[in-house]
């Protein structure tokens, strides 16, 4: 991605370039060429029609350029590959927390694999900050109340700085890292260091000490919606309304359970706001969304794309 | 020569000419004065205390960028330096300073009128000025504000323990008076021209302040209502604006920049529009597509309204808002680049001077280009999410904010100093502080450019962690330093002028506005007699040109 974003700046600087150049040497030739000397006057000219129209229509034209390539890239930038490896983030003044879909944990620091699709799902404790890595060319500002995410593919072992890019207080320019990227081999060998259970392990566990069983459940209709198989499809709200059920629904359903209520159910959860932290919420929709994968190996790997037919697969080709 | 000569001494046994400075010498007489030409003054006195308050914590923010480590300051005395150097140069310095100075002055003055259509509200609106930029100084003095000049939520709402109601409240007040002043430019200008003066006859500076007042007017509740929900979250915890109330923090950022990104326009546009004026005296032309100028104006005023939104593409907004938001950007770059061609053209077959308000309109055309052109790589969004944030945006609204605003305010203070002072100022001082200002400015700015291309965030205290940006931080200090020598110039000489510079002549550039057909300084009322118009705008053919040397220095 960075090369892109590269590419589409140095067309932009060449454009400007060419533009201020102009610009500047018309200026002065016309500075020079035209100062005031004895014997001659100014010649009025009214101005021309044809002219301004040229000179709106072709930098307008140019314009389009800038925009069209820019909303391409960005468009790549917005749209993970549904099969990319998650990372949960919680942000916090001064501090970046990482947690791994396997369980394991870090701060200020993330390791990822070269080579391979990285998503990461953020939410902030307090207030914005935004997640920022200048070598990727990547930033997403993380909310507090709601995930953002961004999704990248390191293709360079090596050390990356990461900033916070929104202002948040104190410590702000203190409130970095690093991003690590890893040979696979070196990253299984870091990945296999530390004793955690995977996140959907964590979630499972919530899952059931929150009482959140007893209401969903597999195998009867309970008094809340089966939840398996319901990450990333459509649901059919009460008021009609249909929403696709991603992070931010399962997110906002635990903390806001009243504000879309599936057709066919009763308002009859209670708010869990401030009794889950946004480590054991990340657990939680870690574990609901697995619920919704394949059971064996294989079969994800037949059909991944049917899987998640909200996904824009086809966009990655370009 | 002779007619040169004489008009630098005021023959010992005449008395001057009642006019509006020395009409009442009493304390009231300026206080309780209903003359826009003194409010002119008093908002010129009160925004150069603010510019060079404002200037003093810039100094502070590039010195303690000189190196990486955070040693000059601890991190929370620079949050709040660059929170009151933000908050200062944009609500007490950059939105009244072209308006509420040489607009105040000089509107009625172009369209042949006595006054303001409402002079006590004028003075009103220069009193509400003077009371939040007081209440602003009283917080600042107090302990100051943290949040960064942007009040993003819910970092002001919840985060910081700093005094945002009071510099909400101060941001409330400047925004009536700016509401005020801009009222009085649209009545003033629908009702008050002289006689013949039509539509299409109006000099452009005229057509850019209604343009401006229309922003003012429309945008700037939009502010106050913001601050207001602010201060009621803050004070009263209701969730407005914080998710740990229920709010919703995007809703903060769609709401300020709803009016601070057109707020950018009330900013830029009375400076293009006395650039108009600048070059059409200096080259002695009608400018250029004068229409096109005028309504690229209106143009730029209403397409400011539909493009907030670009400030946001990495905010969290939804992946087609931001495409739109894109799309619409570049929609204001079309009539801003009408503009910049347009003045290049007036130069054609022009017979142009050199002096200072000239080269300060130069530096303006280089400035703004840069500045307009860095803002299509913002609107493009693949380098917007990137670039966000950075230094980069630091460099961009630098370059079209000082860049663009202060060379056409400087611009206009050097041309109109004549007819507001009675004096010419030293043209060789004002030259030379002319050149410091252009080169300093892009010494300061442009290594911001490359900082924000390789990643440096903006509002960062220290970067010790990435030394290798020193060197550019260096080069944008020491830059700084030449650029506050070519402010701090106008201010001695300008001063000097007013005792010991020569006695100006009504109109000292031969220029074609009616503001140049009274006297120097006018009188209270502004005209002997009623103008009536005849002419089209920019009737250079019909004025000689001034001989060939600027007038020397005194």
């Amino acid at each position: 991605m960075a090369g892109q974003v590269d590419a589409l700046y140095i067309y932009l600087l060449l454009v400007s370039g060419v533009m201020t150049a102009l610009i500047f040497i018309a200026v002065t030739v016309l500075a020079i060429k035209y100062r005031r000397t004895a014997g001659r006057d100014a010649q009025q000219i009214e101005g021309s029609t044809f002219l301004e129209i040229t000179w709106s229509i072709i930098p307008l034209f140019v314009m389009m350029t800038f925009f069209v390539w820019g909303a391409v890239i960005y468009f790549q930038e917005r749209t993970p590959p549904a099969d990319a490896t998650e990372v949960y983030v919680v942000a916090k003044q001064w501090m970046w927390k990482i947690e791994h879909i396997e369980g394991q944990r870090e701060i200020n620091e993330l390791h990822v694999p070269v080579g391979q699709d990285i998503k990461l799902i953020m939410t902030s404790q307090d207030v914005i900050h935004s997640f920022y890595v200048p070598a990727f060319r990547l930033k997403q500002d993380v909310l507090p109340g709601r995930y953002t995410t961004l999704w990248f593919k390191a293709t360079k072992p090596g050390r990356y700085h990461l900033f916070c890019a929104e202002y948040c207080g104190t410590q702000h320019s203190g409130m970095g890292g690093d991003i690590v990227v890893m040979e696979p081999q070196d990253y299984a060998q870091w990945m296999a260091g530390g004793p955690s259970a995977p996140l959907q392990d964590t979630g499972k566990q919530l899952f059931t000490s929150l009482g959140c069983a007893t209401c969903h459940r597999f195998d009867v209709q309970g008094r809340g919606p089966n939840l398996q198989g319901i990450y990333n499809k459509p649901v059919l709200l009460e008021d009609g309304r249909t929403v696709i059920a991603d992070e931010n629904y399962v997110r906002e359903s635990i903390l806001n359970p009243t504000a879309k209520i599936v057709n066919g159910f009763k308002p009859v959860m209670p708010t869990f706001q401030g009794i889950v932290s946004d480590e054991q919420l990340n657990a939680l929709v870690a574990y609901v969304k697995s619920l919704s994968q394949p059971v064996t190996g294989t079969a994800g790997l037949q059909n991944p794309p049917a899987t998640s037919p909200a996904q824009p697969k086809n966009m990655q080709v370009q | 020569m002779i007619s040169k000569a004489a008009s630098r001494v005021i023959p010992a046994n005449q008395a001057p000419k009642l006019n509006y400075l020395n009409n009442g010498h009493t304390l009231k007489s300026w206080l309780l004065t209903t003359d826009h030409k003194r409010i002119a003054l008093l908002y010129l006195i009160s925004v150069t205390v603010f510019f060079f308050l404002g200037g003093f914590f810039a100094m502070l923010i590039r010195l303690e960028l000189l190196t990486p480590e955070g040693d000059l300051m601890q991190a929370d005395t620079y949050n709040k330096v660059f929170t009151m150097h933000g908050m200062i140069m944009v609500f007490f310095f950059l939105i009244p300073v072209v308006p509420a100075v040489l607009g105040n002055f000089l509107v009625p003055l172009m369209i042949g009128a006595k006054d303001l259509a409402f002079p006590r509200i004028n003075l009103l609106s220069w009193y509400l000025y003077a009371i939040a930029g007081t209440l602003f100084l009283h917080c600042m003095l107090t302990g100051g504000v943290d949040t960064g000049w942007t009040f993003y939520t819910p970092y002001s709402t919840s985060g910081t323990n700093t005094n945002i109601v009071e510099a909400g409240l101060a941001v409330f007040i400047a925004g009536f008076s700016s509401i005020f002043t801009g009222l009085n430019f649209i009545v003033t200008i629908h009702r008050m021209r002289a006689p013949g003066l039509t539509w299409d006859r109006l000099p452009l500076f005229i057509w850019a302040n209604y343009a401006t007042s229309l922003i003012m007017v429309l945008g700037t509740p939009v502010i106050a209502i913001t601050v207001v929900l602010v201060a009621v979250e803050r004070l009263f915890h209701l969730g407005i604006f914080d998710p740990a109330l229920g709010g919703d923090p995007l809703l903060f950022q769609h709401l300020f920049w709803f009016y601070s990104h057109p707020a950018v326009y009330i900013m830029i546009l009375p400076s293009m529009g006395v650039v108009s004026e600048l070059i059409a005296c200096f080259a002695r032309k009608r400018i250029f597509g004068y229409k096109f100028v005028a309504l690229s104006s209106v143009a730029i005023a209403v397409f400011g309204f539909l493009v907030w939104a670009h400030h946001m593409f990495v905010a969290g907004i939804s992946l087609y808002a931001a495409m739109i938001f894109s799309f619409l950007s570049f929609s204001v770059g079309v009539p801003s680049a009408v503009k910049v061609f347009n003045w290049t053209a007036t130069l054609y077959k022009g017979s142009i001077s050199y002096a200072t308000p000239m080269l300060y309109a130069f530096g303006f055309i280089g400035l703004f280009t840069m500045g307009g052109l860095t803002g299509l790589m913002l609107a493009t969004i693949g380098i917007d999410v990137h670039v966000t944030d950075t230094y980069f945006v630091v460099a961009h609204f630098h370059y079209v904010m000082v860049g663009g605003v202060l060379m056409g305010y400087l611009g206009g203070l050097h041309f109109w100093w004549p007819k507001i002072s009675g004096r010419m100022y030293p043209e060789g001082w004002a030259k030379l502080s002319a050149l410091l200002v252009f080169v300093g400015f892009n010494l300061t700015f442009f290594p911001q450019f490359i900082l924000g291309y390789l990643g440096m965030p903006r509002r960062y205290w220290e970067y010790a962690r990435m030394p290798e940006f020193q060197v550019l931080n260096v080069l944008s200090t020491a830059g700084a330093s030449v650029l506050a020598v070519g402010y701090l110039l106008p201010m001695i000489y300008l001063l000097w002028s007013l005792r010991y510079g020569p006695i100006a002549e009504a109109n000292p550039w031969n220029a074609a506005g009616l503001e140049w057909r009274t006297t120097s300084p006018p009188p209270t009322f502004n005209f002997d007699e009623t103008p009536v118009v005849t002419w089209e705008a920019y009737n250079y053919d019909e004025i000689p040109a001034k001989e060939l040397e600027a007038p020397v220095a005194g």
